[in-house]
């Protein structure tokens, strides 16, 4: 589902020098249907950057990253768009979203987008959110006042509200208390089930026994390694 | 689940658009294509040329070269070299303009209703009862009370003014949405309901739209591309998330790197 | 008679005038713009009206003069009177009598015909005034048939006062094409636009000719489902009885007595003479 050839990504800083920052090389990865691999390294070993690469958000210098039958270095930004919405989600960190707007829509928006109807796009952002322990009352609420753990689950929520064929997951398990990351965990599983090829980043360790078909050690990437 | 094919080609296809004024540079050299149901950001300082390649692409001001093709019924016209009434027919049709003061958009002394009901009655209709209840519904998605359908728009707050002018433009089911500086001298909380707004609009009826704004943090919540200008002149495209998050060109870098953080 | 050109205007201005005249004809309902000559009058007095009819009068027409229908009112009086002098044609205050009858804001109740030409004084031509302040976006509208404005004024009557409450200078459009300001005529004279005179309109302030040639069609702007209305007081003349003609209301004394009259004082006058009488007729007798 997801196939990377000799990627590489420099970060060129026009405004401080031109440095050029080399600061991934050769990167391979193969990931399954059903299958979920965990990209693993120091910080800043670039498990974030590989993963944002991924998803379109950083550009590569040269490679190829095929998901499905995409290519996302090569891609131009509509192809990017239509396989963000139907067949790639992203777990990012962080939540962004525009402020006033409804937790419950922020979650069924990526179904709206897909062409759900409100009503059973609504009735799915719900049944996610009581799964996920967000109190009903806080539902018709704009998620930028939660607290961290509450917008991570949020973030959750919205990205396993479409059964999205790939999946990207950026430590969606930190900041969780035991249960909700047992559940977070169990609908991953259920991801993986129903055939989504799935890369994440868990510094948890259990959660990576628990999950993941495969670790990659990003370190292999970088241009020292491999210099 | 709704039919969601968009129509397999472009909406708007520009090419070498370009506008001098005197011996300087308006906007030059300007190609991009618009896709149904897409939003493109324009980014820029003040004097990077970003408003004029928006009156150029919206008929207000006639370019010194380029085309800029709108698809009518699956043929591409060009709009710069249409009379000059099939151009205007298009822009109180096919097209909608919201501009940043919303008195240069609004008919000031007509009341909220007969600002709704102009383009519905410049196309033809003549029935009172059905161009007031289109307005009453408009007002509503607008999030204006109905009971303000009398009002005229000076007796309205900025942030009502505004979306009755988005109302009184996207009555008539426009494709392509031009916006200058939509959010522009609106309160944070104000400019947050309008964002909210466009985007559910946006989205709903399947509008495309280019929006013009030098708040980066506009467009990444609104648009899909973005176009940073600088001196006139186009320096990056891409997604948006991809230009702010990993910018190309040093000028975007910059302008990137100066957005205090919240 | 001497130290005046024949109907006060040279020669060379009232060519350019009857060319705009001609042209109004041409193209009926069209604002023609001309060069506007100052006149022995103020602005608002008819400057326009009384230019289109210099340049119409010939030696052999009679000319009768009304202002709000009235013949003795004072700028009546005063118009009939320059002509008089200025071109020495006969005058006269009945309709059926006048070759050339200039108009303040009425057409007269008897029906025209071919051989009249109507002439109206019109303050301002520009229908589309009341919401578009630019000549040049309302000459691009007029252009490009771009009426949807007009409407607009007709929804914010409807709007504030539950019916289209313009009762006067009510647009029209002019065989399908131009819409065009009647001039200040009441509402209840618009289905008489369509008839078989000339209809001249000469705006002087605004420099604005325009025309109706005879049996132009003529329609009042409506909705469908607030269709155009003619309205009068709904009286009968206390003088001469008449419960078909457009009355004005006349206060009668400090104690608020009133009644209504025609506003077309030859046409009551007229009726009079042929025997009918108002109910208030014989008071109205008393008080003069």
């Amino acid at each position: 589902m997801i196939q990377i050839e000799n990627l590489s990504k420099t970060f060129t800083l026009h405004n401080q020098g031109s440095a050029v920052i080399p600061v991934i090389r050769g990167a391979e990865l193969q990931v399954a249907p059903g299958e979920c691999i965990a990209l693993t390294g120091a910080s800043g070993a670039g498990k974030s950057t590989l993963m944002r690469m991924i998803y379109g958000n950083y550009l590569a210098a040269s490679g190829r990253i095929m998901v499905g039958d995409v290519d996302v270095v090569a891609a131009d930004p509509r192809a990017i768009l239509t396989l963000r919405r139907y067949t790639l989600g992203y777990v990012s960190q962080f939540l962004r979203v525009v402020p006033r707007v409804a937790t419950r829509d922020v979650v069924a928006e990526p179904l709206l987008a897909t062409g759900s109807d409100l009503v059973a796009a609504r009735a799915r952002a719900e049944a996610l959110l009581a799964r996920l322990n967000i109190p009903q009352r806080l539902w018709s609420l704009s998620p930028t006042t939660f607290s961290g753990g509450e917008q991570q689950r949020v973030n959750i929520a919205r990205g396993f509200a479409y059964g999205y064929p790939a999946l990207l997951l950026d430590e969606p398990t930190a900041s969780l208390d035991a249960q909700n990351r047992d559940t977070v965990l169990q609908m991953i599983e259920e991801a993986k089930a129903r055939g989504a090829a799935i890369i994440g980043i868990f510094h948890d360790e259990a959660a990576r026994a628990r999950l993941c078909d495969r670790e990659v050690d990003v370190t292999g990437f970088s241009p020292e390694q491999a210099a | 689940m709704k039919d969601m094919s968009p129509i397999d080609r472009p909406l708007l296809q520009v090419a070498g658009l370009s506008k001098y004024y005197g011996a300087r540079i308006g906007c030059e050299a300007v190609g991009f294509e618009l896709w149904p149901g897409e939003v493109m950001g324009i980014v820029g300082e003040s004097g990077s040329g970003k408003t004029t390649l928006l009156n150029c692409l919206a008929g207000q001001l006639a370019p010194d070269a380029g085309q800029v093709l709108f698809d009518l019924d699956g043929i591409a016209t060009d709009t710069v070299t249409m009379s000059e009434p099939e151009r205007r027919r298009l822009a109180r049709t096919d097209w909608a303009f919201v501009h940043q003061h919303a008195a240069d958009g609004l008919r000031m002394n007509v009341s909220a209703g007969g600002n709704v009901g102009e383009r519905l009655m410049a196309i033809g209709a003549r029935r009172y009862g059905d161009i007031r209840t289109q307005a009453l519904d408009w007002l509503g998605r607008v999030e204006i009370s109905g009971d303000r359908i009398d009002d005229r728009p000076t007796a309205f707050s900025g942030g009502m003014r505004q979306r009755l002018q988005i109302a009184r433009n996207l009555v008539t089911g426009p494709r392509l949405v031009f916006m200058d500086e939509p959010t522009g001298g609106l309160d944070v909380s104000v400019q947050a309901r309008l964002l909210d707004l466009m985007r559910g609009l946006v989205r709903e009826m399947g509008l495309s739209a280019i929006i013009v704004t030098h708040d980066l943090a506009v467009v990444r919540l609104l648009a899909d591309r973005l176009m940073v200008m600088k001196d006139g002149q186009v320096v990056e495209t891409g997604l948006t998330d991809q230009v702010l998050d990993d910018p190309q060109h040093g000028y975007t870098q910059l302008l990137v790197s100066s957005v205090l953080q919240v | 008679m001497s130290e005046y050109n024949f109907a006060y205007l040279d020669e060379q201005t009232k060519r350019m005038i009857r060319r705009a005249i001609l042209k109004g004809l041409a193209i009926p309902g069209y604002q023609v713009p001309f060069a506007s000559r100052e006149m022995p009058m103020p602005y608002g007095w008819g400057t326009g009206g009384v230019q289109v009819s210099a340049a119409t009068l010939t030696p052999d027409d009679t000319f009768k003069v009304i202002d709000q229908g009235a013949d003795d009112t004072t700028n009546a009086v005063s118009i009939r009177k320059f002509f008089e002098k200025t071109a020495g044609v006969a005058t006269t205050e009945r309709t059926a009598e006048a070759t050339v009858i200039q108009t303040r804001h009425r057409i007269p109740e008897q029906e025209l015909t071919e051989d009249q030409i109507l002439v109206y004084q019109v303050p301002i031509p520009e229908p589309l005034r009341f919401l578009e302040p630019s000549e040049v976006e309302t000459r691009k509208m007029h252009a490009l048939e771009e009426y949807g404005l007009m409407h607009v004024k007709l929804y914010e009557d409807i709007a504030r006062h539950g019916e289209i409450a313009t009762a006067y200078a009510y647009p029209v459009k002019v065989e399908g094409r131009y819409v065009m300001d009647p001039s200040p005529i009441p509402k209840f004279d618009n289905p008489k636009l369509e008839m078989a005179a000339i209809q001249l309109f000469g705006a002087g302030r605004e420099q604005r000719i325009y025309a109706l040639p005879p049996y132009t069609k003529v329609v009042s702007l409506d909705f469908e489902d607030y269709p155009f209305e003619r309205t009068r007081a709904p009286q009968d003349c206390g003088l001469c009885g008449a419960n078909d003609s457009y009355l004005d209301e006349v206060i009668m004394d400090d104690a608020g007595r009133r009644m209504f009259v025609c506003s077309d004082t030859d046409f009551c006058r007229a009726r009079r003479e042929d025997g009918h009488q108002g109910a208030m007729a014989a008071a109205a007798e008393a008080l003069t």
